[in-house]
């Protein structure tokens, strides 16, 4: 078996210190593979973002060893995150997050543009990756005057127009109903698997389990219970 | 990234005519006060720079201005031409006079009496007659904006212009129009009338002093200054290089009315409520963005390009409020002032330098306090619902 993507071992984090610390995370041992859709689930509260947000990058964990394409985060400087998430990473969030002034397009151009690429280029580069979520057509459309199911499709062509290793997702379907979730989650799934991305869901619907290859359960800070799917 | 923070910008259509406009009124009110009240300014000397020849102002040292005459003795011009350094030395007449027009109506007067020889001191720029023509004889030469103004002749129910050929009554002297010219507006904005120093006296047989200013030019390399304090020194007079004496003039009008006072709490004003709108307007913007920063942010945009962003778009609209405002100002202050002559406008690049200071200071501050916020901002934020 090759290398983890994403890996962690005995990973704690505690918001707040004193009387008000509030643990997240109790030491979570962790690992996922590329080309492999991992879900995270559990109840309110049980750390799932937390430990998400540090997988991600965009949070610092407090003790135990995390390891990212191959990058031991905790020896990472915050510039050296920066340019990782920007290159190896594709982000998909609850609200989708897209910049309403800017057209369908221009949005899924994003991360180019951060990552550096030339303008024209990154458009070219942004309409070829919505030929995928089939939304080409809505290209020059601004995302307000899309559905909740397009969005987050846009959202998603956003997430892999860069080509990242690593795709997190927070509760990609909360804003969505069923129908069009599984739709949305299927897609990413076919997405990831096509690309060999690592996938990573954070989500509390249980009717997209089935979508993923394995499901880590979390409860009061730690993975209790590893479940792989079988038939995806 | 610099094109999108724009698009970003230009597409909220609703905030980002908020900031021009509002960039646009502060630019427009700190360029256009301004610019009257230079404007203003101008008639407290333009007097002595319409003239355009002579390098040493003299008078009676009790004159404190321009406009504060205090006549002397024709003697005196002897006096001058006799100080070293003096090459040539002329009087002028400047007073008031009330001319009686064709219509039976009266209208207070600036009158300018020149040499006759030399004609030194008459209007820089004629528009109908000669300035020679003056030696005609009751020969005066009007203002052109109080020609077509003040001093237009009646004509059947409606006015025309006064021309060549028109004549006027000064106090009970007959007085001939040779010509018009343009002339810088004076303080009172009366109008002004040049004829000669010897015609003067004949309009004011009554006055026993006449003499208001002496006009010296110095020999080739001599110090107009020096010149000055020699005149000074040896006849008792003040005696004022030419610079020295706009500047004595500008003083006093600066220190003794308040206009710069109104002027200044006018524009001030307009800048404050200006800036604070738009600055607000900004920060709000820049504000509800702020979650789009985070994403940014976590999809591996450093602070530094999140601060060119922010920089970016505060620099387009200190640009495009500053370009508005202040060609709209410029084009009504200058549209005005071809309508009503009277109504000087200055705009020299120092007050478009400071008026594009102003407008760009309002965003760069606004944009500094939302930059604040955007660099302390934790990219794990962005999956809080």
């Amino acid at each position: 078996m090759s290398d983890p993507m994403v890996s962690c071992q005995g990973l704690t984090k505690t918001y707040g210190k004193g009387e008000t610390a509030v643990p997240a995370l109790r030491g979570v041992d962790f690992q996922a593979q590329a080309g492999e859709v991992v879900m995270l689930v559990g109840p309110s509260g049980c750390g799932k973002t937390t430990l998400l947000s540090v997988l991600a990058g965009v949070l610092d964990g407090d003790g135990g060893v995390v390891r990212v394409l191959g990058y031991d985060l905790c020896a990472l400087s915050g510039a050296e995150k920066t340019r990782l998430r920007r290159h190896g990473i594709g982000f998909v969030f609850q609200s989708f997050n897209l910049v309403p002034t800017l057209s369908v397009m221009e949005n899924v151009a994003v991360p180019l543009l951060i990552g550096g690429e030339r303008r024209g280029r990154a458009l070219e580069r942004a309409r070829a990756a919505l030929e995928p979520v089939g939304l080409a057509d809505k290209a020059k459309a601004l995302p307000g005057q899309l559905s909740g199911g397009q969005q987050q499709r846009v959202a998603i062509a956003r997430a892999i127009v860069h080509a990242p290793p690593l795709i997190v997702c927070d509760e990609p379907t909360s804003a969505l109903d069923h129908r069009t979730g599984e739709q949305v989650v299927a897609l990413l799934r076919d997405l990831a698997r096509q690309r060999n991305c690592c996938l990573l869901v954070v989500t509390h619907d249980s009717r997209i389990f089935p979508f993923a290859d394995r499901v880590a359960e979390m409860d009061d800070g730690r993975v209790v219970a590893i479940r792989q799917n079988t038939g995806t | 990234m610099l094109v999108m923070a724009l698009r970003m910008l230009v597409g909220d259509r609703a905030k980002y005519l908020g900031i021009v406009v509002a960039l646009a009124f502060t630019s427009f009110v700190m360029i256009q006060q301004p610019a009257t009240f230079l404007g203003i300014l101008r008639h407290t000397y333009g007097f002595i720079t319409d003239i355009g020849i002579g390098d040493v102002w003299v008078m009676d040292p009790k004159a404190k201005h321009l406009d504060d005459v205090k006549p002397m003795m024709d003697s005196e011009l002897q006096r001058v031409r006799g100080i070293q350094g003096v090459d040539w030395a002329m009087p002028i007449y400047k007073g008031g006079i009330r001319a009686r027009l064709d219509s039976g109506d009266f209208v207070q007067c600036q009158m300018i009496g020149i040499d006759e020889t030399t004609l030194i001191g008459g209007p820089g720029r004629m528009v109908l007659g000669q300035l020679a023509d003056l030696r005609q004889a009751d020969g005066i030469i009007v203002d052109t904006a109080s020609a077509a103004g003040r001093l237009a002749v009646s004509q059947g129910a409606g006015k025309r212009p006064m021309t060549l050929g028109d004549s006027i009554e000064l106090n009970d002297h007959r007085a001939q129009v040779v010509g018009t010219a343009i002339s810088s507006s004076n303080f009172q904005s009366m109008p002004t009338i040049y004829t000669t120093y010897a015609r003067v006296k004949t309009f004011l047989s009554s006055e026993r002093k006449l003499l208001s200013f002496v006009l010296v030019g110095v020999k080739d390399g001599a110090d107009p200054r020096v010149v000055a304090d020699s005149i000074s020194r040896s006849t008792g007079l003040a005696a004022y290089a030419t610079e020295g004496f706009i500047d004595r003039s500008l003083k006093h009008f600066l220190g003794n009315t308040g206009m710069i006072l109104n002027f200044a709490m006018s524009a001030g004003l307009g800048f404050l409520i200006g800036a604070f709108i738009a600055g607000q307007t900004f920060y709000n913007f820049t504000n509800d963005n702020l979650r789009h920063f985070g994403v940014m942010k976590a999809m591996g945009a450093g602070s530094g390009m999140l601060v060119r962003m922010i920089l970016t778009q505060a620099l387009y609209l200190g640009l495009a409020g500053f370009g508005l405002g202040a060609g709209a100002g410029a084009a009504m202050g200058f549209n005005l002032a071809r309508v009503d002559p009277h109504l000087v406008f200055r705009m020299p690049w120092q007050l478009i330098a400071v008026g594009g200071a102003a407008a760009l200071s309002v965003v760069i501050v606004a944009a500094l306090l939302a930059i604040r916020k955007v660099v302390r901002l934790e990219p794990a934020q962005v999956f809080k619902a």
